[in-house]
């Protein structure tokens, strides 16, 4: 029995097997981001173990082909046990043991950045200073306590904690934030709006004069899904203080005092703060003379971080990103008229290991080819002779 | 006979290629239009000649190169461009625009018949329709739009663009415009004073205030509807068109010369003065010779470029080595084989030469945008086609050679269309590194796929249809096409892995499942399943050609399919066109398949005989190192 699974596991045939799977997935994956985006596309069918298939209202939804994790997975346990069992040294194998080696390199690190890597922005307006990224694919609800002038403390409860719904107790928090409802995608009328027969979910703060619509989640390429719940802020030992609606859909943060203490409720991205700032100076959009071809992008930005006593000017430019402490900033977007910069921030500690695996592999192949080669034209030299 | 039929062939198609490196005679009674077509102007961010704009020009709107009048007399694209830039009114009556939308052609009362060209004349009452049409098009994705709303945004950007360049040197009005020019500048300097004296208060003159302005305005409107910069101004991209300069002449007081006798040339133009016209014409060279060294040397070299015409002419030769070379299959082989490869090289050296030139024009490796990459797959696929051919000798190589060639060379003939092909590049594609390793190594995958395809064509055909598959032209075949396989491997892995380190460094990751993306990989993973199912023996020769003919599906997928998806950020547009094609192509091979999955008793070439591929051939290729021993 375990002969047969090694055998199996081991064997030529799951490795063409796996490789044709993956060709499939890749073909449908790529056909389908023509409805899904990009987005969406890859995280069900790319970053998954399987490709669900939900018939239409019924609630359930059946695995109907390996998901790209799980094909990825098998083809490296498959590549590593062959070659545990077949190894054998010899030079002539060096092209294939080479191009094996680079491969393994190149699906874990293909892994490990699908696990790891984190991607968020920095949206800067010429003079923003700004000390957090923001990661426009999830929210936060953020509870900041504004009371002591020199600092805010900011409580932030991430998306998936609401989407779960429940009271919420934390020690920075003298109250319980308890989730009422949660939308993950929805729009918002006024109250009074003609044709609209919802009632309001809030009885605080706009929200009150606002109802909720909840709408399917976002699935074209530039689209996102509008986040919307409705908290209820409930003291110890207290009656409710009331029901706020927060959302991605209202801009400014909501306020409500208690204990001589002003707190303030804001649906927003979630933010990664980083112990340096960066100031966008100017941002430059260059086109060719005479058309809308854009030449080049660049910002120039201050750096500044007191801890490692950093403060330069850096400028960031296609295909000259700027690298600090572990995280990578690239121009990635403007907006309003060439004002604002969007730099994409990525944080990707496995980043090398491609460049490893490209120039392993490569070299496995020309070995191997160069190989072949020689062995051919010796042949066809003896032949001839 | 036979010993000279090679010589012969070659040298008949060498003379053919040069009389194409001479310029056109010109006649003191006709106007030098190859002196103007060699003056540099500005447009789409780059200099360029005359003579390539009036090509480009006339190819969007046009949808060709020369024009046929209904007198029956042929012009060529400068004669069309001089007649818009100086004789509008004469231009307005010649039928260049394209409509064969039945539905635009509805739109203004028309039935479809066998018309398909129509004059600026004929659709000036519907202009104000067209342009609203073409707006509401416009609002749309590429993807989204109908065959009517395509047509019609077609046809308003194609009249907007005539438009421009009739108001591009002088306004499409004008009859005497060096003498309107000099009554503008005559005009400045009292102007000047009126002006002064309004601010101080005095009694002024306002006729004369009140005619400099109305020159100002008619300027400004000529200046936003300017389609050609071609007054340099200043350092490097700095040029103006006609009209900004003349805006300038309110300052300083004075007419550029280069406006002036762009004036004086499009007057004597203009009333037929051909010798008028050649004198400001070499005048505008020596100008351009003096102030624009470096530039003109350029657009000289471009106009040559432009006139040779190296890609038509290597395609016909393609064509005539294929012929030559698919002929000595059936009869008088070492002749004909020989003049094959004789043309071969010709019509590489042609194609070399284009190749070269597009990389000085443009200082760029060699690919830039899809019409490039067809004309650099179509050479790789050439050389390594003819490098099998010197090895094997068997003219396989130089019939693939051929094929491909010519195949890919009227691919890149289509894609033409849309305009100049030296076109500046967006922003993050603006690094020569990167477009010389990742795009000529993905590039250089997609020819050793197609040509590894076009081996087992010939395999397939030959055996299927023919009884010339002898066993040895099986197996070379088969060793042919696994080397190939093997290459395609290498570059497209290669290629694949760079771009994704191009990605990583100007995105911010290393693989984004963008649709390029994925019909690279697609590619690789393909080639490594042809290898490893022919390494583990699960395929054989036939298998092994029925897996590089599918080869050639997955390529051009990922050449053009992944394209026509208008998602991502490799999508240059969407193509509609090309789209019919691409599926015919893809039917094709996909029947093919089936033909070439057909018993082996059906084979014509294996019919009855005991030394068919059926028989188990012992991988007699493949290095012993590579063959799994379980």
């Amino acid at each position: 029995m375990l002969r047969k699974l090694i055998a199996i596991i081991t064997s030529l045939k799951l490795t063409i097997v796996c490789l044709v799977a993956a060709m499939v997935l890749i073909f449908a994956g790529t056909i389908a981001q023509v409805h899904l985006g990009i987005w969406e596309a890859q995280q069900r069918y790319f970053q998954s173990f399987f490709v669900w298939w939900p018939p239409k209202g019924r609630g359930f939804r059946i695995p109907i082909f390996p998901g790209g994790h799980l094909i990825g997975a098998v083809l490296l346990i498959n590549l590593i046990a062959a070659h545990a069992k077949r190894f054998q040294w010899a030079w002539r194998k060096l092209g294939i043991h080479l191009t094996h080696a680079g491969l393994i390199i190149m699906l874990a690190g293909g892994l490990f950045t699908d696990l790891f890597a984190v991607e968020s922005h920095m949206r800067l307006t010429q003079g923003d200073t700004r000390n957090y990224s923001e990661d426009p694919r999830r929210m936060e609800l953020a509870v900041i306590d504004t009371s002591n002038p020199e600092f805010d403390q900011v409580t932030a409860i991430p998306e998936a904690v609401l989407r779960q719904g429940g009271g919420i107790e934390h020690k920075s928090l003298p109250f319980r934030v308890v989730v009422r409802h949660f939308y993950q995608n929805s729009r918002l009328h006024m109250v009074n709006e003609s044709g609209v027969a919802l009632q309001p979910i809030a009885n605080q703060g706009p929200g009150a004069q606002v109802v909720v619509e909840p709408v399917p989640r976002a699935t074209g390429v530039n689209d996102r899904d509008l986040v919307s719940a409705a908290v209820e802020i409930i003291p110890a030992k207290s009656a409710s203080l009331g029901t706020w609606l927060v959302s991605d859909a209202l801009g400014a943060p909501q306020t409500f005092s208690r204990d001589g203490r002003t707190w303030q409720l804001v649906m927003r991205p979630a933010r990664y703060y980083k112990p340096y700032s960066v100031t966008l100076q100017k941002f430059t959009h260059e086109r060719y003379a005479g058309t809308e071809i854009p030449k080049n992008f660049a910002s120039k930005v201050t750096l500044i971080d007191p801890e490692r006593s950093v403060n330069r000017n850096v400028l960031v430019y296609m295909n000259h990103p700027l690298r600090y402490r572990g995280e990578t900033y690239y121009q990635a977007g403007f907006e309003r008229d060439d004002r604002t910069s969007i730099l994409q921030v990525v944080r990707n500690p496995s980043f090398i290991a491609p460049y490893i695996a490209c120039i392993v592999v490569a070299a496995g192949l020309l070995v191997q080819f160069g190989y072949h080669l020689v062995g051919f034209s010796r042949r066809r030299g003896a032949v001839a002779a | 006979m036979k010993r000279f039929f090679p010589w012969l062939a070659l040298v008949l198609a060498a003379a053919w290629v040069a009389v194409s490196w001479f310029p056109p005679k010109i006649t003191d009674d006709a106007a030098d239009l190859v002196t103007l077509g060699k003056i540099p102007v500005l447009v789409g961010g780059r200099v360029k000649p005359l003579d390539t704009v009036a090509r480009n020009s006339l190819l969007i709107i046009h949808g060709k190169e020369t024009l046929l009048l209904p007198n029956g007399e042929q012009i060529g694209a400068m004669q069309w461009l001089a007649d818009v830039l100086f004789k509008p009114a004469l231009a307005d009556d010649y039928p260049v625009f394209v409509i064969q939308n039945s539905e635009v052609l509805g739109l203004f009362g028309w039935e479809q018949s066998d018309r398909k060209y129509f004059s600026f004349t004929e659709l000036s009452p519907f202009l104000k329709q067209i342009d609203e049409q073409g707006e509401q098009a416009d609002k749309l994705e590429s993807v989204q739009r109908s065959a009517y709303q395509s047509a019609i945004l077609n046809l308003r950007n194609a009249l907007i663009l005539c438009q421009r360049l009739k108001n591009s040197l002088r306004p499409e009005d004008a009859h005497d415009f060096s003498n309107e020019l000099e009554t503008y500048a005559a005009a400045i300097p009292p102007a000047a004073q009126a002006a002064s004296q309004r601010e101080k208060g005095e009694t002024f003159d306002k006729a004369k205030l009140d005619s400099v302005a109305a020159f100002i305005q008619r300027y400004e409107n000529l200046s936003s509807m300017a389609y050609l910069l071609a007054v340099p101004s200043g350092e490097g991209m700095q040029w103006q068109s006609v009209a900004e300069n003349l805006l300038q002449t309110v300052q300083t007081g004075e007419i550029h010369p280069l406006v002036r006798t762009y004036a004086l040339l499009g007057d004597a133009y203009h009333v037929g003065d051909q010798r008028a016209f050649n004198q400001q014409a070499a005048l505008l060279r020596d100008w351009f010779a003096k102030e624009q060294a470096v530039a003109t040397k350029r657009t000289s070299f471009e106009f040559l470029f432009n006139h040779v015409d190296p890609f038509t002419h290597s395609m016909v030769l393609y064509v005539l080595a294929f012929l030559l070379a698919c002929g000595s299959w059936l009869g008088w082989n070492r002749p004909l084989n020989r003049a094959a490869f004789y043309l071969l090289l010709l019509s590489l050296a042609v194609h070399t030469f284009g190749l070269a030139s597009r990389m000085y024009l443009q200082e760029r490796p060699p690919v830039t945008n899809l019409y490039s990459s067809a004309i650099f797959i179509g050479w790789g696929a050439v050389i390594v086609a003819l490098i099998l051919e010197r090895i094997f000798r068997d003219g396989i190589g130089a019939a693939c050679a051929g094929a491909i060639g010519f195949i890919t060379l009227i691919i890149a003939h289509h894609l033409a269309g849309s305009g100049d092909t030296l076109e500046m590049l967006q922003a993050v594609l603006d690094t020569n590194i990167w477009l010389a390793t990742h795009v000529v190594a993905i590039t250089t995958g997609y020819s050793a796929m197609f040509l590894a395809g076009m081996l087992a064509m010939i395999y397939i055909i030959r055996g299927v249809f023919t009884r010339s598959l002898k066993k040895e032209t099986a197996d070379s075949l088969s060793r042919m096409t696994y080397g190939v396989v093997c290459f395609a491997t290498l570059f497209s892995f290669v290629g694949t892995v760079l771009g994704g380190i191009w990605a990583d460094q100007s995105w911010g990751r290393f693989w984004g499942w963008d649709p390029k993306e994925n019909g690279a990989v697609l590619i690789v993973l393909w080639c490594a399943i042809i290898l490893h199912a022919r390494w583990g023996g699960f395929i054989r020769q036939r298998g092994l050609m029925i897996m590089a003919i599918f080869g050639n599906v997955v390529t051009s997928f990922s050449w053009f399919g992944v394209n026509m998806l208008g998602v991502g950020l490799h999508s240059y547009g969407f193509m509609q066109k090309a789209f019919p094609w691409l599926v015919g192509f893809i039917i094709s091979q996909l029947a093919l398949m089936a033909v070439a999955a057909m018993p082996l008793e059906r084979w014509r070439s294996f019919r009855g005989s005991t030394n068919g591929p059926r028989q188990k051939d012992k991988l007699d290729f493949v290095p012993p190192g590579l063959v799994e021993r379980t």
